[in-house]
């Protein structure tokens, strides 16, 4: 039976996962992740998951033990954060090469030095480029929704790659949202069984796997591995409507939020979605054609989406929770940049890197974001491209 | 334990054609650890001189199921194969009553170094996995550098020889004592004595845990020595009691020296014939032998007290 019940959300996520009830778990705690493993512990526990938990003895460990389960034919799914992805790093690019389907639940939390515990999205956009599917969630009903959906993304014949499934640290992992939780039959039917292509543990048939690949042909699988996760994007799109059209929730690859005749748009991702779509509430109610473009999938990256969806606005800024120190700008920035580049398409771009080490993103400084883009769009100058949003000392 | 005559009958699941060195004892373990295991087992192995010679894509000298993942961590990835055994076990996706042998073949650097932490978590946990490390006593595969299993005084490109320095300035650490402090099957193994190591891995795999055999293999080109003489120079790796053929049973408790040499030969026996040690024989360098034989001595005669203690 379907019910609405009061979800972190860790706890949406350690809830679905119960209903997914993967065939392995192997992960390790680590801050704002924590309650999720926790979570699934109990499970293991009271008996409610039939999950083999391995709590292994470093993040390193974890992906690596994913991976040998995933390639001896077992549904896997792991979470972390922060310092523990980044400890993964090595083994990311790993189990994407080798066309491992797992599920990484990444409460997104900064990155060390000087340590600190809280929210912003270093850790999963500094791991853009390990050929890992990136799915940003802006609330815990879609984070719910959401690793329920990675797990067929995932496991597509057609896609074959890992997915990682991001939320803010705090912002969304530690805040109790009303939740509409599925039966678990319904998610059981709808991630269905996972049926490898091969198995380890198949003798008769034996597979070799991770073969060292020289030069005359590292490219072409490397090619094959970037092709399957552009081409992803169109299963991304399938198994969420197909979600959509069984349980009435849907979130498409971008989302444009009053976009149609905007003039001025916030690009962003995560949970500043939703306080970027308050403001621009309140701005429409003021005469200002505002609105809001959410990346939900970011990696692959939707160019056309992304495009269409900006192409007859007038300034638009960028704003992320991450530094490219050094580079010509940050990712996300440089991604929207590059998309619009792809099509020959203009609009007045800038970035605001915002809310670093968990640094509130109150509504009023969004409002200030949308004040400096109503200038750029009247003057039809871009004054300034990289901007730094409550940065004490930035002017 | 099979016969000789039943061994040369059954298949080998590696396969010449594979690019490792002329003499290089790794094909020699994996022959006898392949041919001990009562079917054909699930292969991981870390990073190392075996792994990158033998699965050059698009080839194989495995017909077997190998995975390679990462030089630190083939004992989380078996961890995670064995996870998946159980799971699908209880699933009835596996058969349940059929036994599912996952062997990790690593190096030293890839087993006392690097991948430490995740044997260490490996052992600890319990899996129902034989870790087999076919110990050569230096990095091979990136040109000889030191590991933690290099003994002392050994030449290595990262422990030269010189005025200041002669060689690696640290004794070997002894990997065997920490795992049994695991509670874990453990074993030293030396590749000469086939029927010793080929027990051992069958009693590991047999074993309801965790398991962890260590085997001298002697690398002519790290060691310094002639090709066609890996096997002679682990037997006197054995017969000075350099690398004595011992397990440890009952959670760490049990001591069983395997082998004991009627005449236990000098250190010097095994030091000459390997390059690497040269300048152990140079003028004023008589330091260097007696201080590796205060060692072998040392570490021989505690292991000889813990077997009688366990005997007791
Ligand atoms: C994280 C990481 N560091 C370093 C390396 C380079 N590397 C590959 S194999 C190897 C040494 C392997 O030595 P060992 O485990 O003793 O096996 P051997 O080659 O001697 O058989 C090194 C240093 C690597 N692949 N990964």
């Amino acid at each position: 039976m379907r019910k609405t019940i009061g979800l972190t959300g860790d706890g949406a996520a350690a809830e679905a996962m119960r209903q997914i009830d993967p065939d392995v778990v192997a992960a390790y705690p680590i801050t704002p992740q924590t309650e999720i493993v926790e979570r699934f512990a109990e499970f293991v526990a009271e008996g409610s998951v039939r999950t083999e938990l391995v709590a292994v003895e470093s993040e390193h460990s974890a992906m690596s033990a994913c991976c040998g389960s995933s390639a001896a034919g077992a549904r896997t799914i792991t979470c972390t954060s922060s310092q523990g992805l980044a400890l993964m790093h090595e083994v990311l690019y790993i189990a994407a090469g080798n066309r491992h389907p797992i599920v990484l639940i990444n409460v997104n939390r900064t990155l060390s030095a000087p340590i600190n515990i809280h929210n912003d999205q270093s850790d999963s956009l500094g791991s853009r480029d390990c050929g890992w599917i990136q799915l940003y969630c802006e609330g815990a009903q879609e984070v719910y929704d959401t690793v329920i959906q990675a797990v067929r993304i995932a496991e597509d014949p057609a896609v074959l790659l890992p997915v990682m499934v991001c939320l803010d640290g705090f912002v969304v992992s530690h805040n109790v949202e009303p939740i509409n939780v599925l039966d678990d039959q319904e998610v059981k039917d709808f991630v269905g069984e996972f049926r490898p292509a091969y198995s380890l543990l198949d003798t008769e048939n034996p597979v070799c796997l991770g073969n060292l690949t020289l030069p005359e042909y590292f490219f072409e699988h490397k090619y094959s591995q970037a092709y399957a996760l552009e081409q992803s994007k169109g299963v991304i799109e399938s198994v969420d409507q197909e979600f959509g059209a069984k349980f009435g929730r849907s979130y498409g690859i971008v989302e444009g939020y009053r976009l149609e005749d905007a003039e001025i748009a916030i690009v962003t991702l995560g949970s500043m979605v939703g306080t970027a779509r308050a403001v621009t509430d309140e701005l429409r109610s003021q005469g200002v054609k505002a609105g809001v473009l959410k990346i939900r999938c970011y990696r692959p990256f939707p160019i056309d989406e992304v495009v269409a969806a900006l192409k007859n606005i007038k300034a638009a800024a960028v704003m992320e929770k991450a530094l490219s120190p050094g580079a010509p700008g940050p990712a996300v920035f440089s991604d929207v940049l590059g998309a619009l580049y792809h099509k020959g398409v203009h609009v007045n771009l800038i970035s605001y890197v915002a809310g670093l080490g968990g640094r509130d993103v109150p509504a009023r400084s969004i409002r200030r974001v949308y004040e400096h883009l109503e200038k750029i769009a009247s003057s039809g100058r871009v004054d300034r491209i990289l901007n730094y949003l409550d940065l004490r000392g930035w002017q | 334990m099979a016969s000789l005559r039943e061994l040369s009958q059954k298949e080998v699941l590696f396969t010449g054609g594979h690019r490792l060195c002329a003499g290089c004892p790794a094909p020699i373990v994996v022959k006898q650890a392949l041919l001990a295991a009562p079917r054909a087992p699930i292969i991981v192995q870390p990073t190392c001189c075996l792994e990158i010679s033998s699965a050059v894509f698009p080839y194989t000298a495995w017909k077997t199921p190998y995975y390679h993942n990462a030089f630190e961590n083939a004992a989380a990835v078996a961890s995670g194969i064995e996870a998946a055994v159980k799971a699908l076990k209880k699933r009835g996706k596996l058969d349940a009553g059929k036994d599912y042998y996952i062997i990790c073949i690593g190096g030293d650097g890839g087993t006392y170094d690097i991948g430490f932490q995740a044997l260490s978590g490996m052992l600890e946990r319990g899996h129902r996995v034989l870790y087999i490390c076919y110990d050569n006593g230096a990095y091979m595969n990136t040109g000889i550098q030191r590991s933690g299993a290099t003994p002392y005084g050994a030449w290595t490109t990262t422990s030269h020889v010189g005025e200041a320095q002669k060689g690696k300035q640290q004794h070997r650490k002894d990997l065997a004592w920490i795992a049994a402090a695991h509670g874990a099957y453990v074993a030293n193994a030396s590749l000469h004595n086939w029927r010793d190591f080929m027990r051992k891995v069958e009693k590991a795999l047999n074993y309801e845990g965790s398991s962890f055999i260590n085997i001298q293999a002697p690398c002519p080109r790290g060691w310094r020595f002639p090709e066609n003489m890996t096997v002679e120079i682990a037997r006197l790796g054995t017969e000075t009691c350099f690398y004595p053929l011992f397990e440890v049973e009952d959670r760490g408790q049990k001591w069983v020296i395997n082998y004991t040499p009627k005449n236990k030969l000098p250190i010097t026996e095994y030091l000459k014939p390997q390059g690497r040690f040269a300048h152990f024989f140079q003028k004023d360098n008589e330091y260097l032998i007696e201080e590796f034989q205060a060692e072998v001595d040392r570490r021989w005669e505690h292991l000889q007290r813990l077997a009688k203690m366990s005997a007791e």
